[in-house]
């Protein structure tokens, strides 16, 4: 073979490899799109009276669209272009150089633009989330505002301190403390679910709550969204690998069994507590074990996995069955209880379970690789992981507050009491979910 | 002629519908309703949040029949609807005025 043959043949062989990954992140970016609508939509949409459907899933789908623009114009570039350790630069300012060549510091063998694609769904997913804990009360224009400047002022932030070049928490790209955070357990979780618990704190309880009774109007809505986010999240975790390999299929196996495992300890402590393994419960104990398993699925194998759902069904469940109701706040939908502390279960927990075996993480001066987590012999790596926590923790709830306040003194946050007991579809959008005369 | 109204439980609609088939009645109206006696409501369970529910599904079947066919229907709705148990629902009888078939303005009792 000619050196001119050969040097073709292995450009033929980076181009194939590259295809087959640009392929599986594309269908990915997809995946995690259909998380928030219909998945992450329905699953609220459900759990709401049936006066507030539309209102609902609305907040979720204004969220793939205003936040898409916004990713476009700026944020993309606060969240990865090179800037400080804080916040990235305005390089990318209008997709400026973002397309057909890759960027290898974050993933070498796609386009920069699918990989823009693939975590603009994320952008997207991490407000929505937070819909959950101000759902029947909050006026579509408030919620419009809060959350566009939420998308820019906390989301781009943290997920440059994590993922970002620079980042101060980044793992792989030499941050001070590196924290693992896979597919987004403090970027996605822990800010979306400490924001919830803030915003269900300033806005305040729902008329009638806790007295009367505000049941879902549609657990079958809520399962069938819940099991599109399952299938969803292999986008989320499995194409965090950002590569086709074999890593992608690790992280589809933790988080699979992580998913099942938080399903049955959620159901078995309702069986136990309340008499009666419900559907709601198994559903709301996947989506908890799928939160916990993110932060942690390129990192742990399957056993791990399964005992980090266990507890995060357990955990969960807990928090939104009693310590919800013993303090008395309002989570309407249970953000806070679900994915606030589902997110910092399994960031802590990703301390202690990563192993290098399954993704080298970390070496010492002399080039060898060194432990990952607490049992792969690196305790420090918790304090990591706390620290990623509590950054995540801090920004969110001060940044959220300041933002309400904000909003509230502009364009105002809350509905009317007329409004909210006649509903929000009629108020907020003047159409109704399931009309009685059509 | 006699109205009959009677609340049952909706697992039993199939077996009175069969009783009253059984002896020559063959019109009546049923409507699924929400109500509740001395059989009071349940308890669900939403996310460890317990709502009570006091009211119940029951079916109610409406039929207007001729006098002396009164005692035979409520026989028959009674053998196919009892358990014994608190919540079997109720019969309730009153006089009709007046009864008049739309297609072809047949009146009284000929209407039924």
């Amino acid at each position: 073979m000619s050196p001119q043959q050969f040097a073709d043949l292995q450009r033929q062989v980076t181009e194939a490899r590259g295809n087959a990954d640009n392929a599986w992140m594309l269908v990915c970016s997809a995946l995690v799109l259909m998380m928030t609508g219909p998945g992450l939509a329905l699953f609220y949409g459900g759990l709401v009276r049936r006066k507030n459907v539309l209102s609902t899933v609305m907040q979720s789908f204004a969220m793939m669209a205003v936040v898409t623009v916004l990713w476009g114009i700026v944020g993309f570039s606060l969240a990865f272009g090179p800037g400080n350790s804080f916040i990235g630069n305005l390089q990318h300012l209008f997709l400026h150089g973002v397309g057909a060549a890759p960027d290898p510091a974050y993933a070498p063998t796609i386009p920069l633009q699918t990989f823009m694609l693939y975590q603009l769904m994320f952008a997207i997913i991490t407000p929505a989330l937070i819909t959950g804990a101000f759902a029947e009360r909050m006026k579509f224009s408030g919620m419009l505002v809060f959350l566009s400047l939420w998308s820019l002022v906390i989301y781009t932030p943290m997920a440059h301190m994590v993922w970002g070049k620079g980042g101060l928490l980044n793992a792989s790209l030499g941050g001070r403390f590196p924290c693992l955070d896979f597919a987004g357990g403090t970027v996605v979780h822990v800010t979306s679910g400490v924001s919830a618990l803030v915003c269900a704190l300033y806005l305040g309880k729902r008329q009638h709550y806790p007295k009367e009774q505000l049941p879902p109007h549609s657990v079958v809505l809520s399962f069938v969204g819940a099991c599109m986010l399952w299938v969803g999240w292999f986008g989320f975790n499995a194409g965090s690998a950002l590569s086709a390999g074999s890593l992608a299929t690790s992280a589809f196996a933790a988080t699979q069994f992580a998913a099942a495992a938080a399903a049955l300890s959620w159901m078995a402590a309702e069986w136990i507590v309340a008499g009666h393994p419900s559907a709601l419960g198994g559903i709301s104990g996947a989506v908890a074990g799928l939160v916990a398993i993110t932060p942690a699925a390129g990192f742990v194998t399957p056993m791990p996995a399964l005992v980090i759902g266990l507890l995060a069904g357990g955990f969960c469940y807990l928090m939104v069955a009693r310590v919800k109701a013993y303090f008395g706040y309002d989570d309407s939908l249970d953000a806070f209880g679900v994915h606030g502390a589902g997110g910092t279960l399994g960031a802590i927990l990703t301390g202690v379970f990563a192993s290098r075996y399954v993704n080298p993480m970390f070496k010492d001066a002399a080039g060898n690789l060194t432990g990952s987590g607490l049992l792969d012999g690196n305790p420090h790596q918790l304090l990591n992981q706390a620290t990623g926590v509590v950054i995540a923790w801090v920004l969110a709830a001060v940044g959220t507050l300041l933002l309400l306040k904000l909003v509230d003194l502009t364009v105002g946050l809350r509905v009317s009491i007329e409004d909210e007991v006649q509903g929000l579809d009629l108020t907020q959008h003047g159409e109704e979910g399931y009309s009685l005369d059509s | 002629m006699t109205k009959l109204e009677a609340v049952i439980q909706p697992s039993k609609l199939d077996a009175v519908k069969e009783a009253l088939l059984a002896i020559g009645i063959d019109g009546l109206t049923v409507l699924e309703v929400r109500g509740h006696g001395r059989q009071k409501g349940h308890t669900e369970f939403y996310r460890g949040r317990e709502y009570s529910v006091d009211l119940l599904p029951k079916i109610k079947l409406e039929i207007v029949l001729r006098d002396e066919t009164v005692d035979d229907v409520v026989k028959a709705i009674l053998g196919a609807s009892q358990t014994g148990k608190i919540g079997d629902g109720k019969i309730f009888l009153s006089r009709i005025d007046e009864a008049i078939r739309i297609r072809n303005e047949e009146r009284g009792s000929d209407a039924l």
